[in-house]
């Protein structure tokens, strides 16, 4: 039987008068990764927020393997799903490896031996042994995003968020990033990509979710959606993209 | 004469010393929790405190000391002169002190407890592991300041009687009728007292040393 990690279930948030999610349902299964793509201010930082109760929802249900995630239960459940932010937010008066381990130590209770070698652990996985001692200043920005996926990983993740990983970063950076998020993905992650890096999506992604103004447009597998896309705004917006990224940022 | 003096100048340092490190740590106390409220809290304690902030900025040391001393006793609140002193400068000190600590925590970022909450850290830990180190770093070179801005403030305890370093010299002077030797060396106490706490901090600063926090300074 497939299992579903992460379930959706009709989500929404206003903000004041505006309504950011009009009603959001998916399903990610063991192993896959889906990927969101849509217009800017389209509510897809919202959603991902949502999921792991950053953002207080004020309608539906988000489950992690079947657990309803609540206000009440979020810290726990955060534990479980790992999320990496656009602008990296790593501790910036922690080294790269305290950076790693401090949610082994202070939030999993481990002791610093044990901690201390899952963290070197993930930033080998990385690639960044050789920078474990370094602050965050002392790290490009490729880099930074690289433990702060070293960081959520530590922690044992069932779920892995990804928001837009590699827009903050200058476009030679961007590949260091897909690929470690591409060996993830091949490793059987389940993984949830807000990401325009349409190579990322043709490679790894499970499904393509087109979402506009609250609402999911179209979904369906990459080579359905990129070849065929059944709405003229998904058309329009994969011309768009293709205009502004180019296309192939991985070989 | 200047070494005859010495003895009894330094009594009044020591009271100097205590007027200072008294004032220092209510305003310390008080500070906590409202550049707390002010970060953290909802919009009444928020206006309350910042209320609060502005008035006790605004009011002159001397204008405080006066009200504490000679206005409360009007409507039965009586406290001894040093006692006084005590509270006016912790008062005031309280309020340049939150407004130190609320800015240091402001520019932690939002980012820094998302993150830290993504990792399944509680608001506590939060606060304690990622927020509270960092804005400690921000807070410590205008906090060092503050420190010496009390240190010389409390020589204002003079308008109330009590008797510290600027007391104690206008005493001698008033045997010895050498206010230019006299007030130079207390001149010269404060700058020492001054200098030593730069220095404190300054170490204190440098033990704390972390990449990236070296240029980011609060504004006081
Ligand atoms: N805390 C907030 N208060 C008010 N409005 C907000 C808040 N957070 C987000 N919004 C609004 O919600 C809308 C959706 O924001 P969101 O960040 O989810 O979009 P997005 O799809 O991630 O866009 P982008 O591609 O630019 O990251 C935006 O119009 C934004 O202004
Ligand atoms: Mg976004």
């Amino acid at each position: 039987m497939i299992q579903v990690v992460l379930k959706i279930e009709d989500l929404k948030k206003n903000y004041g008068k505006a309504e950011i999610l009009k009603g959001i349902s998916l399903e990610v299964k063991k192993g896959e990764t889906k990927v969101i793509i849509g217009p800017s201010g389209t509510g897809k930082s919202t959603l991902l927020a949502c999921v792991n109760r950053l953002v207080e929802p004020d309608h539906g249900r988000v489950l992690l393997e079947g657990e309803e995630i609540t206000s009440r239960n979020a810290h726990k459940m955060r534990q479980k799903i790992g999320y990496v932010f656009q602008d990296f937010n790593l501790f910036n008066h922690l080294t790269a490896l305290d950076n790693v381990r401090i949610g082994l130590i202070k939030v999993q209770k481990l002791s610093k031996e044990e901690a201390t070698q899952i963290a070197l652990e993930q930033l080998s996985k990385v690639g960044l042994s050789e920078k474990a001692s370094l602050y965050p200043s002392q790290l490009s920005g490729g880099q930074k995003q690289r433990v702060a996926i070293a960081r959520a990983l530590a922690m044992r993740p069932k779920l892995m968020l990804f928001d837009e990983p590699t827009s903050a970063l200058d476009p030679e950076l961007i590949g260091e990033v897909l690929s470690v998020m591409i060996d993830l993905a091949r490793s059987g992650m389940t993984m949830l990509v807000v990401t325009h890096e349409l190579g990322f999506a043709r490679t790894v992604a499970d499904e393509i979710i087109f979402m506009e103004n609250g609402l999911i447009v179209e979904q369906g597998p990459p080579a359905l959606i990129f070849s065929n896309p059944q709405k003229d705004r998904t058309r329009q917006f994969l011309r768009k993209l293709t205009e502004l990224y180019g296309e192939e940022r991985i070989k | 004469m200047v070494i005859n003096s010495l003895p009894v100048l330094l009594k009044g340092t020591l009271v100097t010393v205590e007027l200072t490190i008294l004032g220092l740590g209510l305003g310390f106390l008080i500070a906590v929790p409202v550049s707390f409220a002010q970060v953290y809290g909802g919009r009444v304690a928020r206006l309350i405190c910042s209320l609060y902030e502005r008035t006790f900025r605004s009011i002159p040391l001397l204008v405080l000391l006066m009200l504490v001393f000679y206005g409360l006793p009007q409507i039965g609140i009586r406290f001894a002169p040093f006692v006084s002193c005590v509270l006016g400068l912790g008062i005031r000190s309280s309020a340049y002190q939150s407004q130190i600590f609320r800015g240091a925590i402001l520019s932690v970022g939002k980012g820094q407890t998302l993150a830290a909450l993504s990792i399944g850290m509680t608001p506590f830990e939060s606060f304690r592991y990622i927020v509270f180190p960092q804005a400690l770093r921000f807070s410590l070179a205008p906090w060092t300041n503050e420190f010496t801005i009390v240190l010389k403030d409390s020589s204002m305890a003079y308008a109330l009687g009590v008797v510290e370093l600027l007391r104690q010299g206008s005493y001698i002077i008033s045997t010895t009728y050498e206010p230019m030797v006299i007030f130079l060396t207390c001149a010269a106490i404060y700058l020492l007292m001054t200098l030593s706490a730069n220095k404190l901090m300054g170490y204190v600063e440098k033990k704390l040393q972390i990449p990236g926090f070296e240029t980011k300074e609060v504004s006081h």
